[in-house]
């Protein structure tokens, strides 16, 4: 029955085409729209836009750097898997591990804590990168109590404020804002981009939910309206997790953060508040990040002034939907999941990644 | 790393941690994020995320689901 949806969905779409440039900022929504080939089956009018929602691709060089360089200084990193193969400007944290330094794959910051009570004598940092979805579990952890020898990395970005910045650089006409940060986040933060002319469908991961998504945006437009909708109901409601968010504002405030491949965002980051400032790997290793940021100003090199990203890499268009992977260079050719080039590449999420994964070993 | 898979919750261990069934893979999930665990939550589902519940998910999904598909169906 389902698949029978499907087939309508996408026949609803297709008669009723127009030119249309929808964005989504979600990586989860990328792998389900390249590995159900949505793109290959829906009207080419409309676009299906990738934007920066994958949280590695978008983490600062910078913090990748000073992650290695605590590594290089005998601390334990301790880090999702996806962190791992991400470039730095020389080097990932997997290559500073076959270097034979200390850095810990962890599934949840809980594995990263019990790592430090099980060695009081050595100092534990957690890279705590991730969009909404993601940090309130680390204020919940630092709540409950972490040991004196563990701090946090933390380079959590917040999406409304992209996605503000999006409409106001790329052409678009709407989004599909992503499920599981809604589940925190509720579909409320979305309504002042919705207010300017951009529907908004929070979507889910199925191939129909996101065929749904683009159904319903389309159906806003030809209607002449911009609203947030929720096309997520089983897991999403309008205000979202209270609890996550009350936990999640107790322990980090907003704060300007830089975006890989973007730049700055105003208040589009978390930061420790102050009562939480001896968990901060910034502070409590306030030597090696201030030799890191000297030995990086007396330094040029070619990655820097294009975000942290090699010369021919484009991720930082493809972040922001201005081009294609296909339309870089090294795709395929000297970029390759087993030897990435750019953040875009590593992760699951990445764009380039699903690209090259469900598309390029086709010969699409 | 968004990437939430849904879990049901099959006991609780502790005041803050229960167990889920994840395609019949047990986990132990950490329940903060949706305000502790309590006997009542057992046989529901859940949203789980490096290693925490962040939202669960509600029974009366398909009959919302089929609400949105036959506003976007009709109107077309
Ligand atoms: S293919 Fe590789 S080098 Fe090119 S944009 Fe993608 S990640 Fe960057």
């Amino acid at each position: 029955m389902m698949e029978n949806i499907e087939q309508k969905l996408i026949s609803r779409i297709n008669e009723n085409a127009t030119p249309l440039r929808i964005m989504h900022v979600c990586g989860t929504h990328e792998r389900t729209i390249s590995k159900y080939a949505i793109r290959d089956i829906i009207s080419e009018d409309v676009q299906l836009l990738s934007g920066p929602g994958c949280p590695v691709c978008v983490t600062p060089v910078e913090d990748i750097d000073f992650a290695i360089e605590l590594a290089r200084s005998g601390k334990v990193i301790t880090s999702f898997g996806d962190m791992m193969r991400v470039p730095g400007t020389t080097e990932s944290l997997f290559d500073a591990r076959s270097d034979g330094y200390d850095i810990r794959m962890v599934y949840s910051i809980d594995d990263a804590i019990k790592i430090a009570k099980d060695n009081p004598t050595l100092e534990i940092v957690f890279f705590g990168i991730g969009f909404e979805t993601t940090a309130p579990s680390n204020a919940a952890a630092l709540l409950r109590g972490v040991p004196e020898n563990f701090s946090i990395l933390t380079s959590h970005k917040l999406m409304p404020p992209a996605m503000e910045i999006l409409t106001r650089d790329t052409n678009l006409d709407g989004f599909l804002a992503p499920g599981h940060v809604s589940t925190i986040i509720g579909t409320e933060p979305y309504d002042p981009i919705s207010e300017k002319g951009f529907p908004i469908v929070v979507t889910g991961f199925e191939a129909l939910d996101v065929l749904l998504g683009i159904a319903m945006v389309q159906n806003q437009l030809e209607t002449g309206r911009s609203c947030v909708e929720n096309a997520y109901p089983r897991c999403v409601n309008v205000e979202g997790n209270l609890k996550a968010r009350e936990l999640l504002y107790e322990v980090f405030k907003k704060t300007d953060s830089k975006w890989r491949g973007i730049g700055m965002i105003e208040n589009s980051g978390l930061a420790l508040k102050k009562e939480f400032e001896q968990f901060d790997a910034v502070n409590v290793h306030a030597d090696i990040y201030k030799r890191l940021h000297e030995k990086k100003a007396s330094e040029s090199d070619n990655v820097d002034g294009k975000n942290g990203l090699y010369e021919e890499c484009i991720c930082a268009e493809i972040l922001t939907a201005r081009a294609q992977p296909s339309q870089c260079p090294l795709f395929g050719r000297r970029c390759s999941p087993e030897a990435p080039v750019g953040p875009c590449m590593v992760s699951l999420e990445g764009t380039c990644y699903n690209w090259y994964k469900y598309r390029h070993n086709k010969g699409i | 790393m968004c990437i939430a898979i849904p879990g049901k919750i099959t006991s609780i261990l502790n005041e803050n941690t229960a167990t889920v069934d994840i395609g019949g893979i047990k986990r132990k999930v950490n329940l903060d994020l949706i305000g502790g665990a309590d006997s009542s939550l057992i046989g529901k589902h859940a949203l789980v995320h490096v290693g925490y519940a962040i939202s669960l998910i509600s029974d009366e999904e398909s009959e919302e689901i089929l609400k949105l598909l036959r506003d976007v169906m009709d109107l077309s």
